[in-house]
């Protein structure tokens, strides 16, 4: 690789942390552009440390270098200084491996992994020198695509994409790839290129579609411009987990990351269908990965990064069956090499105490409950599977052995949510409190005495959840939750051993609106940005009065996507994707919830939720063990 | 056995920072699987020390760091670490130090600089004939700004040699913890002393060596008291 830059030494001495913009970072892809077919740029619309933590990008990246005819490159969005400074001297947006601008690509993927990035995908087009909008791109322009969780209601942003892949990537990349090489040996419009690809399943293409609306608001029919283009996009999976590859050679950043360690994906999905989780249900049906295949996996990571740490990856890793096995050949191969784990939030049970006790300082770290509601009542409704008894079990279990820090996580604002469930939050600290005081006697107390820290975040309801149909709760009903929390706490006889944080309120709203939204918030997205927002996930960057402002002068009515609550057959904004599980099954569960009737996770029981339909997985367990 | 590593870092490299470089360095000793040793203690980290933080922009073709080695050779250490070495980063030399050399950082003594301007940045000063009478003077006194206040000080004791071809300043200057001086100190001096200014922006600063004192007190390159292995 030559010495070549994007950016002069003058700006690179004059901004924050230029090693995010100039790339060469161990196991970064160089190839010869002029030996290959189709230039991919990988996006992930915020700062390079949060963008190079996340494994996703890590493992299409891998996938399509490993592709003769393709170089996928990375692109970040260049933090505030940067961003200002490109936009006085015109300076167009490039990618990290070549340095080359971003238009000059044949793709731009960009990875939507939470609300707050709208603004910064527009920040990467507009830097790019791409039409904000599909409808004003050309044949010179790159070819945008997203994909990831909030491709799922894809709608909000619609506007601002030619295409989104939903679903996992590693199945459908190569054909699309391949249908853009022959349009451009064809030399056939954009247009046709975006009706093929809208054709191969798992693809949507905004600008084939049309939705039209009721006068109350809601959408009458969400329909297809064409015959010949599905009317429902089925998500894409990977169906041979244990068989599938995985990023052995991930790139090393030189500057530190939120994520700065080897990572290993152990499996996708939950079993666990807790109410309010959107990626429990996104990522159905659980499938395992072959756990020999993660052990060599693993070392090769190590061998190829020199990390100093490793950690796994997955949602629920107590229930990735060979979880013992896995972290136990870890403990025996890091601890001769000098290699640190970090663990994942595992069920507390005399396994998991023992390994923590190998891992870590016991009187230093903190063990992690996330009950997410305070009351049992609470904890039924929302389908989480943790009771009183396991909590304070498992945390008089580690007091005995040594730990005194605990931190919970809770949510306020869930349906069905009273006085009487919040004020819980405060009584089941303080019983832990106690039940380290009357455990641990006063010699034994080393580090001091227990420290509980409980955080609450605000409920959001999202599409593919039991709650999609659920009303969220104004900013003043959150903030209000928190004062109730915050006195409940005050008033317990421990309280001065436990320490209360709560979230912002304002970006939880905004957070909603997009959340569930619809093809009629792209404007005010637009409208935002050009009126200076960006960052918005970041609360210093966060201009709540602007987007506001936008919505008023918009005549958009924020409650109408926040606080209603939904009839039970209204058509949603992203009903015409389906994620594998029925919409028929969430109903049953959102009615469930108001009983207070809990559901078996998917290793008890099939609930039926829809997900067979991919034959993989825990779904094949049960036909295994019936046959 | 206490190993000591000669290394240059240039081009895009430049960019990255002291405390990045050790992080990158400690990957790079696990990477290439050089047995280096650990410290004892709950969390062990790697014995390794550098000479001294190099500033971010400035390019080196002598940076030190010393390391405690379990086993290997000069070469395999050295070829194995330029295998996994980014583009930018270059290992020079790998040396084995014998007892009682005392530790990188301890025995700097001076460091040879070049200096010159900036790709596309005008030539500022363009006058070499006054070197010479430059250093000649008894004093080379400059004001310094301390935290409190300004101080003179007398950059002429620590400027061992000098000299300037219009194209780029060359300079070997103390770099001991006692009397360390900038290399930009001394050629913003020389520009005042011919009646000029300059910007320190518009010039690339270049570290090639450093240097400590041997047995008769003569400079010589830090790597220079190791042994190959």
């Amino acid at each position: 690789m030559s010495d070549k830059l994007a950016l002069s030494d003058d700006i690179l001495m004059n901004i924050e942390k230029p090693a995010r913009y100039i790339g060469n970072e161990i196991n970064c892809v160089i190839k010869n552009k002029d030996e290959i077919d189709i230039r991919f740029a990988m996006c992930f619309p915020d700062v390079y440390e949060i963008g190079m933590s996340h494994i996703g990008i890590q493992i299409l990246y891998d996938m399509l270098n490993k592709y003769e005819d393709v170089w996928c490159e990375r692109v970040y969005s260049p933090w505030i200084d940067l961003d200002k400074i490109m936009r006085e001297r015109n300076i167009r947006l490039f990618a990290l491996e070549s340095q080359d601008p971003v238009k000059e690509f044949d793709f731009l993927g960009l990875t939507l992994q939470y609300e707050m990035c709208y603004t910064n995908i527009l920040q990467v087009l507009d830097l790019s020198g791409i039409p904000l909008l599909s409808k004003d791109r050309t044949e010179d322009d790159p070819i945008v695509i997203g994909g990831g969780p909030c491709s799922y209601n894809p709608e909000p942003i619609a506007d601002f994409f030619d295409i989104f892949y939903i679903g996992e990537g590693e199945t459908k990349y190569r054909e699309l790839l391949d249908l853009y090489k022959e349009h451009k040996k064809n030399n056939t419009s954009r247009y046709d290129f975006l009706v093929k690809a809208a054709k191969l399943g798992g693809m949507y293409v905004p600008c084939l579609y049309e939705t039209d609306y009721n006068d109350d608001g809601t959408i009458k029919e969400f329909r297809a411009l064409r015959d010949d283009i599905p009317l429902k996009i089925y998500k894409e999976i990977v169906t041979d987990l244990e068989n599938e590859d995985y990023p052995v050679k991930p790139v090393v950043p030189f500057i530190r990351c939120t994520q700065d360690r080897a990572v290993v994906e152990i499996q996708r999905g939950c079993i666990r269908g807790c109410r309010f989780c959107q990626a429990g249900q996104l990522y159905r049906p659980v499938r395992e990965r072959n756990v020999d295949d993660l052990k060599k996996k693993a070392m090769q990571i190590l061998a190829n990064t020199g990390h100093e740490e490793v950690s796994l990856s997955s949602l629920s890793s107590s229930d990735f069956s060979k979880i013992e096995e896995l972290t136990d050949f870890l403990i025996e191969e890091c601890s001769r090499k000098y290699i640190n784990i970090s663990l994942p939030s595992l069920r507390i049970d005399n396994y998991s105490l023992d390994t923590f006790g190998k891992v870590q300082d016991v009187h230093k770290s903190s063990l992690t409950f996330a009950p997410e509601a305070g009351s049992q009542r609470m904890r039924n409704v929302i389908n989480k599977g943790l009771t009183e008894e396991d909590i304070i079990g498992g945390a008089s279990m580690a007091f005995e052995r040594g730990w005194s820090k605990v931190k919970l996580y809770f949510m306020l604002g869930l349906p069905g949510e009273t006085e009487e469930d919040i004020k819980e939050i405060g009584v089941l600290c303080d019983k832990i409190a106690r039940a380290y005081f009357d455990l641990v006697p006063k010699e034994k107390r080393i580090g001091g005495p227990v420290q509980i820290t409980a955080s609450t975040s605000f409920f959001i309801p999202k599409p593919f959840t039991a709650f999609q149909w659920a009303s969220m709760n104004t900013k003043d009903d959150f903030l209000n939750k928190a004062y109730i929390t915050r006195t409940s706490i005050l008033s317990q006889l421990n309280q001065k051993r436990i320490k209360y944080n709560w979230h912002e309120a304002d970006v939880s709203v905004l957070e909603g609106v997009f959340a569930r939204g619809d093809r009629r918030l792209a404007p005010a997205i637009h409208e935002a940005y050009n009126r200076g927002c960006i960052y918005d996930a970041w609360g210093e960057y966060y201009k709540n009065d602007v987007w506001m402002q936008v919505f008023e002068d918009l005549g958009i009515d924020i409650e109408f996507y926040t606080t209603r609550e939904r009839d039970l057959d209204e058509i949603f904004p992203w009903d015409f994707i389906s994620c594998g599980v029925d919409k028929e099954w969430l109903k049953k569960e959102w009615l469930k919830s108001k009983e207070g009737i809990v559901t078996e996770n998917c290793k008890k029981k099939c609930s039926g939720c829809g997900a067979f339909r991919y034959k993989t997985g825990i779904c094949m367990e049960h036909v295994k063990k019936e046959a | 056995m206490k190993v000591r590593i000669k290394f240059a870092k240039y081009g895009v490299m430049r960019y990255i920072g002291h405390l990045d470089i050790m992080r990158y360095f400690q990957k790079c000793m696990r990477k290439a699987d050089v047995d280096i040793a650990y410290s004892s203690g709950f969390s062990p980290h790697q014995i390794m020390s550098f000479a001294s933080p190099l500033g971010v922009g400035v390019i080196s073709n002598g940076e030190y760091f010393d390391i405690e080695l379990k086993s290997g050779s000069a070469k395999s250490v050295m070829d194995s670490l330029n295998s996994v070495m980014v583009n930018g980063m270059e290992i020079l030399s790998v040396k084995k130090l014998p007892d009682g050399v005392k530790n990188a950082m301890a025995s700097i003594a001076a460091a040879r600089y070049t200096v010159m301007m900036k790709e596309g940045c005008e030539p500022e000063n363009t006058d070499d004939s006054k070197v010479d009478d430059f250093l000649n003077r008894e004093h080379i006194n400059i004001i310094k700004q301390t935290k409190k206040n300004e101080i003179e000080f007398d950059l002429k004791p620590h400027i061992y040699e000098f000299s300037f071809d219009k194209n780029a300043y060359r300079m070997l200057i103390d770099a001991s913890s006692s009397g360390n001086i900038k290399p930009l100190s001394v050629i913003e001096e020389y520009a005042r002393f011919c009646g000029t200014h300059i910007t320190p922006s518009n010039y690339q600063i270049i570290r090639e060596e450093f240097y400590t004192y041997d047995d008769d007190h003569k400079l010589v390159p830090l790597e220079a008291l190791g042994e190959d292995f």
